[in-house]
């Protein structure tokens, strides 16, 4: 399924800004990075749980928030990109 | 059944790969162009580039993806694969029926059945859409071609030698027809005659460089239900050779190889300059004409086509799959027989 995760850590202190970045890294394992804190995954039911699980391990839930899209098997479909970058769809054809 | 992942093809010559957390890195003069999850992927593969980082050897062999490295002209290198998986016991039978020439050769039966039915199936297709096409020489041989199937299917060889003489002599009936297929006018796509190891022609290098494509699959699936692709059934073992999966694509090749490089031809997907021609003789794809027949390629993998043994939508890409898990269970002795995948 295709997942659009978003999330805002809170960057105020070192230890907020460690959370980022391993909240970051956790979420480039799973999907592709479409925005600076928007990640687009195509995960199955399994690795969705794993994700939110490494996640929620990480973040302070007191100050800093996720989000979990699920936008189902035609999620792509209901996407229109505007402007740069537009992401690398992992489903397309992939020829580097 | 399993879900068809994504292949990565790596054909600019400057790429290099890395790791980097669960991502495969694809860069170019150490700038990024691409990061890829290793979830999504079911394979890479590395057309003549500058390197792969053991991390990412390590990465695919754990997540059992294959990565495979074929030359520039699409012949096939090597391969990077994890510990042997599955279950001994089948692959220790596939090497007891790999030397009982009997046992080998009702397998390898099926296997050359199938392909013949194919190839059948191909030329009685384009008969019917092309009907003012048919010259007399074609249904002649097409005929041929049906004697052939039906004898092969009612006196079938016990000897695997006398299995590979019939098998030759249909094929290249089947192959004299092939340039009636080719629908476009354009003489620099003429087959003559089958031709490898150089291809001297531009539809002889498309055939040889998807039918690597395939064989690079075949093996991959077969290893992904414990299977040895080197030990085959029709095809001897030889190092290096993947036999095996040379053995299972045989039935593809007219499915999903001749047909798909007929309508890369016919539907003008590659043009007569997407070919290069060596002092040899020898003709290879150029690079945009092998991006071109790649993108092709993997659009190919996601239709899906009903199965006729497992009476299941599959899509094409998992077809090797599919028949792997069918051998297997031959082998096993779950099923009587190898059901060959016959086209419709």
């Amino acid at each position: 399924m295709f997942v659009l995760v978003t999330y805002d850590v809170n960057t105020e202190s070192p230890e907020g800004r460690r959370r980022l970045r391993t909240v970051a890294r956790i979420c480039m394992n799973y999907g592709t990075r479409v925005q600076n804190s928007v990640f687009e995954c195509v995960v199955d039911s399994v690795q969705l749980m794993e994700m939110k699980t490494k996640i929620g391990e990480v973040i302070d839930p007191a100050i800093d928030s996720v989000r979990y899209y699920n936008l189902g098997k035609h999620g792509r479909d209901h996407v229109e990109h505007v402007g740069a970058k537009p992401g690398l769809n992992v489903e397309g054809v992939l020829i580097l | 059944m399993r879900k068809l992942l994504n292949v990565l093809y790596v054909t600019n010559p400057d790429s290099y790969l890395a790791k980097d957390g669960e991502n495969i890195v694809v860069s170019v003069e150490h700038k990024e162009v691409g990061r890829i999850p290793i979830h999504n992927l079911e394979g890479v593969i590395c057309f003549g580039f500058m390197g792969a980082s053991p991390g990412v050897m390590e990465l695919c062999a754990s997540h059992h993806v294959g990565l495979a490295f074929v030359s520039p002209y699409g012949k096939f290198l090597g391969r990077v694969s994890g510990r042997v998986s599955g279950n001994v016991l089948l692959r220790k039978r596939q090497y007891l029926l790999s030397d009982d020439e009997e046992a080998a050769a009702r397998i390898a039966m099926n296997c050359v059945l199938g392909k013949m039915l194919n190839c059948r199936s191909v030329l009685l297709r384009f008969g019917r859409d092309y009907p003012e096409k048919v010259s007399p020489e074609f249904s002649e041989r097409l005929q041929w071609l049906t004697e052939g199937v039906r004898q092969l299917r009612e006196s079938p060889s016990d000897t695997l030698n006398e299995l590979r003489g019939r098998e030759g002599i249909l094929s290249k009936c089947y192959f004299d027809c092939f340039d009636d297929l080719i629908l476009s006018q354009d003489p620099a796509f003429a087959f003559e005659s089958r031709s490898r190891r150089p291809p001297l022609n531009r539809v002889n290098a498309l055939l040889s460089f998807v039918y690597t494509l395939i064989a690079v699959d075949c093996a991959s699936a077969l290893e992904s239900v414990g299977l040895d692709p080197q030990v085959g059934f029709l095809h001897r073992a030889r190092p290096g050779r993947m036999s095996l999966a040379l053995d299972l694509m045989e039935e593809f090749r007219p499915y999903l190889g001749d047909r798909f490089v007929l309508s890369l031809i016919n539907n003008r997907v590659v043009a007569a300059d997407d070919f290069l021609v060596k002092e040899n003789g020898a003709v290879i794809l150029t690079d945009t004409g092998r991006k071109a027949v790649l993108a092709a390629w993997q659009r190919r993998k996601t239709e899906e086509v009903m199965h006729g043994y497992l009476d299941e939508r599959v899509p094409v890409g998992l077809l090797p799959y599919a028949q792997s898990m069918l051998l297997a269970r031959h082998l096993r002795g779950d099923i009587d027989g190898y059901p060959p995948f016959v086209m419709r």
